[in-house]
């Protein structure tokens, strides 16, 4: 994901922040933030690097996926439906996608 | 060793129609602060104290760990100042200007103040007089910045310039702070600016320091919460609430001290809350002035 593979040495805090012409304190909260979230690994006195972690990617869609499904939970609860018709809207939402791919790929 | 630049404590200064009240500051080394106040709010009186040209009548004030005013000119070898009432000689050029810094700052680096003539769109050949407005301020800078002060003391550095003179004076002065051993501490009422590329923000309103603390904490606590009272429910009691607005049923709320808690502990009390707004710097002062204002005048 993003431009920087795995392994790779990102810019200091200091010297992105004064690439980007925005805070120090602004780019420390960032990294610390893809620290935590197990994006980049820093080192004392070596910097940081992007995390040499094959699984990131899967795991940040997971976190995605998780975000959206509350949101979707909220959202049935708004308009008044039952578990079962969200549930059911979203099983609409996977066969309309697996629909378009089939039409996709015999057109 | 000293790592804070700037040190006042209990600082105050009083006038006719104006008193600086117990002013209590700390500016780090290596980081940018931002003075934040309406016109009139002592952000100049300030500056000027710290800086040694107007003397407390109470308080310390160390600045590169030099006491101010008595050790000011030990002090100001190492601070480069600029403010908009600082005069160059129109019938000078500013390359004469340049020659006139050099020859009593030692530490004056000709290599970067010829960058810093191309950065900043600058003839050296020219006479001050027929600069611009903006053309000037750039010239104070890059006099003040070719010295490699160890603080730079800005007041208004921003104001009146275009959006493009804009962007070359701050990001100059990010380019400063590459060196962690810099600090700037430069005052504005253009939040836009501070909030860009502040670490520390202080909002001085009357005379008096209303709040001081890095950016991000600012940007992380301030909330608007738009909320929808069931009926029979009364407005739960938040903490740090400095503002309500709205209507009875639909209340805006404005917080100094939002934890995302909140929104379930409002839910719970029969106040649906709708939205979570963060705010600009610029809403975070205007409500924090407010706030005070009215506190004051109860």
């Amino acid at each position: 994901m993003g431009d920087w593979e795995q392994g790779k040495e990102i810019p200091s805090i200091r010297q992105l922040a004064v690439t980007l012409r925005v805070s120090v304190i602004t780019v420390k909260r960032a990294y610390m933030e893809l620290e935590r979230d197990g994006i980049i690994v820093t080192q004392q006195g070596k910097g940081s690097m992007v995390a040499p972690d094959p699984n990131l990617g899967a795991r940040l869609y997971d976190q995605e996926l998780a975000k959206h499904i509350d949101r979707v939970a909220q959202l049935g609860e708004l308009l008044g439906l039952t578990p079962k018709e969200v549930a059911s809207r979203v099983r609409e939402a996977t066969d309309r996608l697996t629909k378009d791919r089939l039409t996709k790929e015999y057109s | 060793m000293n790592d804070l630049s700037v040190h006042f404590e209990g600082v105050s200064k009083i006038y006719p129609h104006f008193t600086l009240d117990d002013l209590s500051l700390e500016l780090p080394t290596g980081t940018i602060m931002g003075l934040i106040g309406a016109n009139g709010a002592g952000k100049s009186t300030t500056i000027r104290i710290l800086m040694g040209l107007v003397h407390q009548d109470r308080g310390l004030v160390h600045v590169l760990g030099r006491e101010m005013p008595r050790e000011q000119s030990a002090a100001k070898l190492d601070i480069g100042f600029v403010s908009e009432d600082m005069r160059l000689y129109g019938s000078a050029t500013l390359a004469w200007h340049m020659e006139f810094v050099r020859s009593i700052y030692p530490q004056w680096d000709q290599a970067y103040s010829e960058m810093l003539l191309r950065r900043f769109d600058l003839k050296p050949q020219q006479k001050i007089k027929g600069l611009s407005h903006g053309q000037r301020v750039k010239a104070a800078l890059l006099l003040a910045l070719a010295r490699r002060p160890r603080l730079l003391v800005l007041d208004e550095p921003t104001t009146g310039l275009d959006p493009v003179a804009r962007q070359e004076v701050l990001g100059e002065l990010m380019a400063v702070l590459a060196d962690e051993d810099r600090t700037i501490l430069f005052s504005s009422h253009n939040t836009l600016d501070v909030e860009q590329i502040s670490d520390q923000i202080t909002f001085i309103d009357r005379g008096r320091i209303i709040a001081s603390d890095n950016k991000e904490m600012f940007l992380e606590r301030w909330r608007r919460l738009r909320l929808v009272l069931s009926p029979e429910a009364d407005l739960p009691s938040l903490p740090g609430v400095v503002e309500v607005g709205g209507s009875e049923r639909l209340p805006v709320l404005v917080t100094n001290r939002f934890d995302p808690a909140m929104v379930s502990a409002c839910n719970d009390a029969g106040a649906t809350v709708q939205a979570v707004d963060p705010m600009t710097l610029e809403e975070i002062f205007v409500a924090n002035v407010h706030s005070r204002r009215e506190k004051q005048t109860v």
